[in-house]
């Protein structure tokens, strides 16, 4: 797509891209370059020497068990995210675009979590599970469950899922609803008229026609699982107890900057580009199929 | 007030494809000149490169005296009205009139007094403050008229201004900008692809044809001196009807085929100068066959369409496989089957070359 | 909905209020505690209801800190030149708020800013490279801060920007989203009002402040919604880059202070923290929610 008519000057577009191509420049370009550079070379911890160990870093990483374990993790950890996530925004947006009067107010009540910043939920969520004066937690021995995320990894996998849903929740529940609203009123009723009760038309029609939505929903989801938690993961565990909750993006932090291993955080960091360039790519690929739909 | 003359203009895009295939016309000052032609034959591009909106790739088009290729639109001394009315949406009515003049730096004062005297004419006067979205199509649309009236330009361009409204209003703006260009005299280039607004508008007529001006002429010569079968199916409504036919001994009359035994032949009011012999496109309008007993043509009617003030008959003429129109005065009956005869004067009687489709000349 | 079924009209009501609830619920208790005093917050269980100490427990965090780590400090903010200036004394967590501000209004002025430029350039301008600036913009979407952190914390520190404001907010303007919305605005901006305005006399420079600019007010305040919220919530680039306290954000204060083991934890003081941190930009959720569902629908689209 092309416009028509363009304005005729010489230098006047290069000065109005020059501040964003600047800083993509200097702040995306280079350091990606430098990710690139220094995951092909070996520092030592005080930054002295480094030298050429060409793909040294990948072979050590990939046979690195921590590595390996940590990649486990984060397909698990995304998994129940855009699971847990998508399931329950799309029972709640269905149950929304049901609602015909109030549907303005409760929408009104949901979206706002998305508001709150990943590493404050994180705050949120423990001070809930605390063992010591959390009240879900102490609801919860009350009823003879021992719940204690700071010894507990699952418990503690756990809480970072919920905390992780609960802040995208309303991300989901906007585009649920939005594209349930999409649909055009007629084929329901087409559909009531062929004799389909609403149990019947929700699986036949609707969701079929919100499959876009949702696979959408479902890409954004494990990006967000993979990069948005960092917040989360940071305030609520630390990646512990004992590694249960240390997801890639941690890692590379952790590896990075407590660890001092510029080269495997690097290469980690290579190996996660390309993750979301392949997320985003099939990203693309589904919005101009859906497109031409 | 200046007069616009074409020569040889040609545009030509980047990826080499001729769209304009040069174009001659001199335009008269005060003139109002419509280009009509089917959607894609390069009337809008035309006008554009008029406005400095297109670059001219090839020839000259001068306004007045000056040679225009290389100016900037502002500089060019025109208006335009667009057809979907490119009002800036966020201004209101005074603002979109008072810019063009705020840009030239125009006095404040004469800003307001010529934006006041534009709405009066305009009848605009109460509407001022509103913006475009409060306004209706029609209003809109003098809104528009308002922006190029305010500039005074020496020349008024118009891109199917009309095409956005519906057909009551259409007929109503119409005579509206009638009026404004023979009241304030400045010539006009009109470009629109509807041949009733072309024949009423105009005091000549460009009939564009796939980047060539097929005719130009006044709106009556068009009518009856059509200079190809394009031009000659174009204008009209309901459209010529084409037969084949060939031309008889002598020039003077053709022969038109298939019609079976019987074969008709029509007189020509002045000979031809094609060849005996030769094959011709044979064109009639729909509302000069006459009804006549023992007239040459012979319709097999197949629907009868009744419009209130006159009727019209599809069918064929003998054996000929073209549909063909007849309009009838009143409202007549016909049963689908049922034959009529008609004749036609021979003075309209139209006949073009078959290969080239030009019109071919009385000898 | 096409059939009057009573009791499903009655359960979308209950499963959404129990949704909501359950959403609700983490903000409320974070409310609650903020509302009681210390020897409360230690009794278990803790109450559900407010309590009488909401003015103390936000008084005392703004004016005086949290006590611990972040209490002794205060920070002394300097307004204005020569006689005109006023120095305004306050706690840690009150700077941190506004360090927070200045973020997140740094980060949403500048990325439109830049942004609406450059799509301007890019959409109305035919010049030399035009497609590669494009992509080079364009390749940005693909990987978030997060993926390229330490080599841009190296990038940033060589360039001597930690703990600093610009370091805080410039590398993070570069963003593509705000590009390619504003670019999908522009072509869908109809072709004759340009040339309106070119007939009209203005230039370039002219059409983008008096008709482009004003036409891209609800664009600019969908992404200003959005943009925001992203400033403000930043956590991990805040975390690397500022070593100094006066340069903390609020978030940043509230996960620190929430995972320094304090002898006696004033979890009254630190839900009250939180309460703060999630503020601003829940409100600009709430009073501007229609720009806020429009930005973020079409920023992904």
């Amino acid at each position: 797509m092309e416009k028509r008519v363009a304005f005729n000057e010489r230098w006047l577009p290069y000065l109005l891209v020059s501040p964003q191509i600047l800083i993509t420049l200097v702040f995306f370009f280079w350091p990606s370059g430098q990710a690139i550079w220094q995951s092909v070379l070996l520092e030592d911890a005080f930054g002295g020497n480094s030298r050429f160990v060409f793909l040294d870093n990948f072979t050590h990483l990939l046979s690195d068990k921590d590595y390996y374990a940590s990649a486990r993790l984060t397909l698990v950890f995304s998994a129940l995210v855009a699971s847990v996530g998508l399931g329950v925004s799309l029972l709640l947006a269905v149950m929304a675009d049901r609602i015909i009067r109030g549907a303005t107010a409760y929408k009104a009540f949901l979206v706002w979590p998305y508001a709150v910043a990943p590493a404050v939920a994180g705050v949120l969520w423990g001070f809930l599970f605390n063992p010591s004066v959390g009240i879900v937690a102490w609801s919860l021995a009350a009823i003879g469950i021992e719940f204690n995320y700071v010894i507990n990894g699952n418990q503690a996998l756990a809480l970072v899922v919920i905390a992780a849903v609960w802040n995208q929740v309303s991300y989901n529940f906007l585009f649920f609803l939005a594209g349930l609203q999409a649909i055009p009123k007629s084929l329901i009723e087409a559909a009531a008229i062929d004799g389909a009760g609403p149990g019947r038309r929700f699986w036949d029609i609707v969701f079929p026609l919100l499959s876009p939505t949702g696979f959408f929903l479902l890409v954004v989801n494990i990006i967000y699982a993979f990069f948005g938690t960092f917040g989360v993961v940071d305030s609520l565990t630390k990646g512990g107890p004992a590694k249960a909750t240390e997801i890639l993006v941690f890692k590379v932090y952790n590896d990075g900057f407590r660890g001092q291993d510029l080269g495997g955080s690097a290469a980690q960091s290579v190996i996660l580009m390309i993750v979301v360039i392949a997320l985003t790519v099939v990203q693309f690929r589904f919005i101009e199929r859906r497109v031409h739909y | 007030m200046a007069g616009v003359s074409f020569k040889d203009v040609r545009k030509t895009y980047d990826n080499k494809i001729e769209v304009i295939h040069g174009v001659d016309m001199t335009i008269a000052d005060g003139e109002f000149i419509v280009i009509v032609g089917p959607s894609g034959c390069g009337k809008s591009t035309l006008l554009r490169m008029v406005a400095g909106l297109e670059r001219i790739t090839g020839g000259e088009i001068s306004i007045g005296e000056r040679v225009v290729n290389e100016l900037e639109p502002k500089d060019r001394d025109i208006a335009m009205v667009f057809q979907n009315y490119a009002l800036y949406p966020h201004m209101t009515v005074y603002e979109n009139m008072a810019y063009g003049l705020k840009i030239a730096k125009v006095p404040k004062a004469e800003i307001d007094q010529r934006v006041r005297d534009a709405a009066k004419t305009l009848e605009l006067g109460q509407l001022l403050e509103r913006r475009p979205r409060q306004l209706s199509g029609g209003q809109r649309q003098r809104v528009a008229m308002g922006r190029a009236i305010v500039r005074k330009p020496a020349v008024f361009l118009f891109d199917e201004p009309l095409s956005n409204l519906d057909a009551k209003l259409r007929v109503q703006m119409r005579l509206e900008i009638k009026r404004l260009q023979r009241e304030l005299g400045v010539t006009s280039i009109y470009v629109t692809h509807d041949q009733v607004e072309a024949m009423t508008l105009a005091d000549r007529l460009i009939v564009m044809n796939a980047g060539i001006a097929d005719q130009i002429g006044t709106p009556m010569d068009v009518y009856d001196r059509p200079a190809s079968v394009f031009v000659a199916g174009f204008i009209g409504s309901p459209a010529m009807n084409f037969l084949a036919g060939r031309v008889a001994e002598g020039g003077r009359a053709i022969e038109l085929a298939g019609q079976g035994g019987a074969r008709a032949t029509l007189a020509l009011a002045r000979a031809t100068t094609a060849a005996a012999g030769a094959a011709v496109a044979v064109g009639l309008r729909p509302e000069h066959l006459a009804p006549a007993d023992g007239g040459p043509l012979e319709l097999t009617v197949e629907l009868a369409e009744p419009l209130g003030a006159d009727s019209l008959l599809h069918g064929r003429f003998g054996e000929s496989r073209e549909t063909v129109t007849v309009r009838l005065p009143g409202h007549v009956r016909a049963n689908p089957g049922e034959t009529r005869r008609f004749t036609v004067d021979p003075g309209h009687v139209h006949l073009f070359d078959s290969q080239t489709g030009k019109r071919l000349a009385d000898a | 909905m096409v059939e009057n079924r009573p009791w499903l009209t009655v359960l979308s009501h209950a499963v959404v209020l129990i949704g909501l609830v359950i959403i609700a619920f983490p903000v409320w208790m974070t409310f609650v505690a903020s509302t009681h005093d210390q020897q409360t917050m230690l009794r278990s269980p803790i109450p559900l209801l407010p309590g009488p100490h909401m003015v103390d427990n936000y008084v005392q965090i703004l004016t005086e800190g949290y006590g611990g780590r972040f209490g002794s400090s205060k920070h002394t903010l300097e307004l204005g030149w020569g006689p005109a200036k006023i120095s305004i004394t306050m706690s840690t967590i009150a700077m941190t708020m506004i360090n927070s501000m200045i973020m997140a209004l740094g980060i949403t002025i500048g990325k439109i800013a830049i942004s609406i430029i450059a799509a301007f350039a890019i959409v109305y301008f035919r010049f030399p490279f035009r497609m590669w600036f494009f992509w080079a913009i364009f390749i940005t979407l693909m990987l978030p801060v997060e993926v390229r952190i330490v080599p841009t914390y190296g990038v940033v520190a060589s360039l001597g920007m930690l703990d600093s404001y610009s370091g805080l907010i410039i590398p993070l303007i570069a963003s593509a989203t705000a590009t390619f919305l504003f670019r999908q605005f522009f072509m869908s901006v109809p072709d004759e009002l340009t040339e309106a305005a070119r007939v009209d006399g203005a230039g370039p420079m002219r059409f983008f402040w008096d008709i482009l600019l004003p036409m891209s007010r609800t664009t600019i305040a969908a992404l200003f919604v959005i943009q925001f919220i992203y400033g403000w919530n930043q956590y991990l680039w805040p975390l690397l880059i500022t070593t100094k306290e006066s340069f903390y954000t609020v978030v940043m204060a509230v996960s620190r202070q929430a995972n320094v083991v304090d002898s006696v934890p004033s979890w009254n003081l630190l839900m009250t923290m939180a309460m703060l941190a999630m503020l601003p930009p829940v409100l600009v959720v709430v009073f501007m929610q229609r720009q806020f569902v429009r930005g973020l629908v079409e920023t992904e689209k």
